[in-house]
């Protein structure tokens, strides 16, 4: 499959759009990045995602499909290249499937939310939240790795890809505030997990930096302040 | 010999749903109820994290949310598919069940159990998503094709628990002169055989959202 053929619609800082890229990538296909800004939406963008007009969107010859979970089951069901993104087995898939939906519905908004309060309150329920939350993904770990490397057993799989993708900004945050949310005393095996997966060399060639994501939310926080 | 049990709530659209998908494939499971009030400590011991309906217990092992209950029912068991084969059209159908529950079903519902600037929200945003939802469905029987696929199982609600509580609320947003195209389809598929068999009744839905709308509480 040429690169040509795949395309992927997005923003370096987005990790939705990290999401598939990093699957692709385990799925050693090459591919187009085309980077948007989301202020100025483009008419690729508008054409290949009409209805949420949101990034990330994977272009597959005439096919697009949208929305960061959809992309990355439909990259381990479509390329046939490299090792299995979801578990071989429908429990363990059922697992991480569940995972997913309580970071991205319950946990990972949580994170902006706090990265942008300013009331003392408000910023420690949401500490404590983060936290019991990290625990109970602690316990996923534990559950789902069966003593391996990764959720996904001895390789990166789906919901290493997906918990996977909050770490750059769950980090920004910890600085923000100034607080340790992935605290290795009290999640241990997460901490270890997380380090392990930012060492592999294809999840460093796509998760961003700390320092430019910093950057970032320092032009973000006096965009937001201007505009008030 | 697989063991089968399944957690649920009577008058829940989730679990009608998954109720469904057991039935299609001809699974046999036992049935408990779930008092939502009162939740009994086996239910509790199964899950912990959400406390919700429904749960499905295969052979020891819980499995929540009611999209991750259908993926698994369709993988596990023989039997005609609850979603496409093909990788291209499976993701659409996620996409669109996606679409249905969270911009569609919610925002209806919330409408109605709401009142003021919230509900004039939460109307504007289901009537955007409704107008979408309208041209999606021109031309066919249901989401899935000439059969039901995972879009119409989760379509559940707007087909047949959002109109009995527009009637229950007096507010209506969903309306056969506005959005003739879901309607036909929710007619169609509300008297579908197999999935009249697997709706509560509607008086009985009427009077249990009656009786919540007038406490302010939903069970």
């Amino acid at each position: 499959m040429a690169a040509s053929d795949v395309k992927v619609l997005g923003m370096w800082s987005c990790p939705y759009v990290n999401r598939a890229q990093l699957a692709l990538s385990i799925k050693s296909t090459e591919y187009e990045f085309i980077e948007e800004n989301t202020l100025q939406k483009s008419d690729k963008l508008l054409k290949y995602n009409p209805v949420h007009k949101k990034i990330p969107v994977l272009i597959h010859g005439d096919k697009s499909v949208c929305e960061s979970c959809i992309i990355v089951e439909y990259i381990a069901d479509a390329f046939a290249t490299g090792p299995r993104i979801l578990p071989s087995d429908a429990y363990d898939r059922a697992l991480a499937r569940f995972w997913t939906a309580y970071i991205d519905d319950k946990w990972y908004p949580l994170v902006k939310v706090l990265r942008q309060s300013d009331d003392e309150e408000e910023r420690k329920s949401l500490v404590q939240k983060l936290s019991e939350g990290l625990i109970l993904l602690e316990e996923a770990f534990i559950g789902c790795s069966k003593g391996m490397a990764y959720f996904g057993g001895d390789s990166i799989g789906y919901l290493d890809i997906i918990l996977g993708s909050c770490l750059a900004w769950l980090r920004v945050t910890e600085k923000v505030v100034g607080v340790e949310l992935m605290d290795p005393t009290k999640a241990p095996q997460l901490a270890k997990w997380a380090e392990r997966l930012c060492s592999d060399d294809r999840v460093k060639a796509v998760f961003p930096s700390i320092d430019r994501l910093m950057e970032l939310h320092e032009l973000i926080q006096a965009f937001l302040k201007s505009s008030k | 010999m697989s063991e089968v049990k399944l957690f649920g709530a009577w008058f829940s659209p989730y679990v009608r749903r998954v109720e469904m998908a057991l039935n299609l494939k001809g699974v046999e499971y036992e049935y408990i109820e779930e008092d939502l009030k009162n939740k009994s400590p086996l239910f509790l011991e199964f899950n912990p994290i959400t406390k919700l309906v429904p749960v499905l217990v295969h052979n020891g092992k819980p499995i929540f949310e009611s999209s991750v209950i259908l993926e698994y029912i369709d993988e596990t068991w023989e039997g005609p598919s609850i979603f496409p084969k093909d990788p291209y059209e499976r993701a659409m159908s996620r996409f669109w069940a996606k679409f249905v529950e969270d911009k569609c079903s919610e925002p209806l519902w919330k409408a109605c159990w709401s009142a003021g600037e919230e509900r004039e929200k939460a109307k504007k945003e289901a009537e955007e998503a409704l107008k979408i939802l309208e041209n999606e469905i021109e031309g066919k029987k249901f989401f899935g094709g000439d059969k039901i696929g995972v879009v119409d199982y989760v379509g559940n609600v707007i087909a047949f628990w959002i109109p009995i509580l527009q009637d229950v609320v007096g507010f209506h947003i969903l309306t056969k002169d506005k959005f003739p195209n879901i309607w036909k389809w929710g007619d169609e598929l509300c008297n579908d055989s197999f999935v009249k068999k697997n709706l509560p009744e509607k008086e009985k839905v009427s009077f249990a959202l009656k009786r919540s709308f007038e406490t302010g509480s939903l069970y």
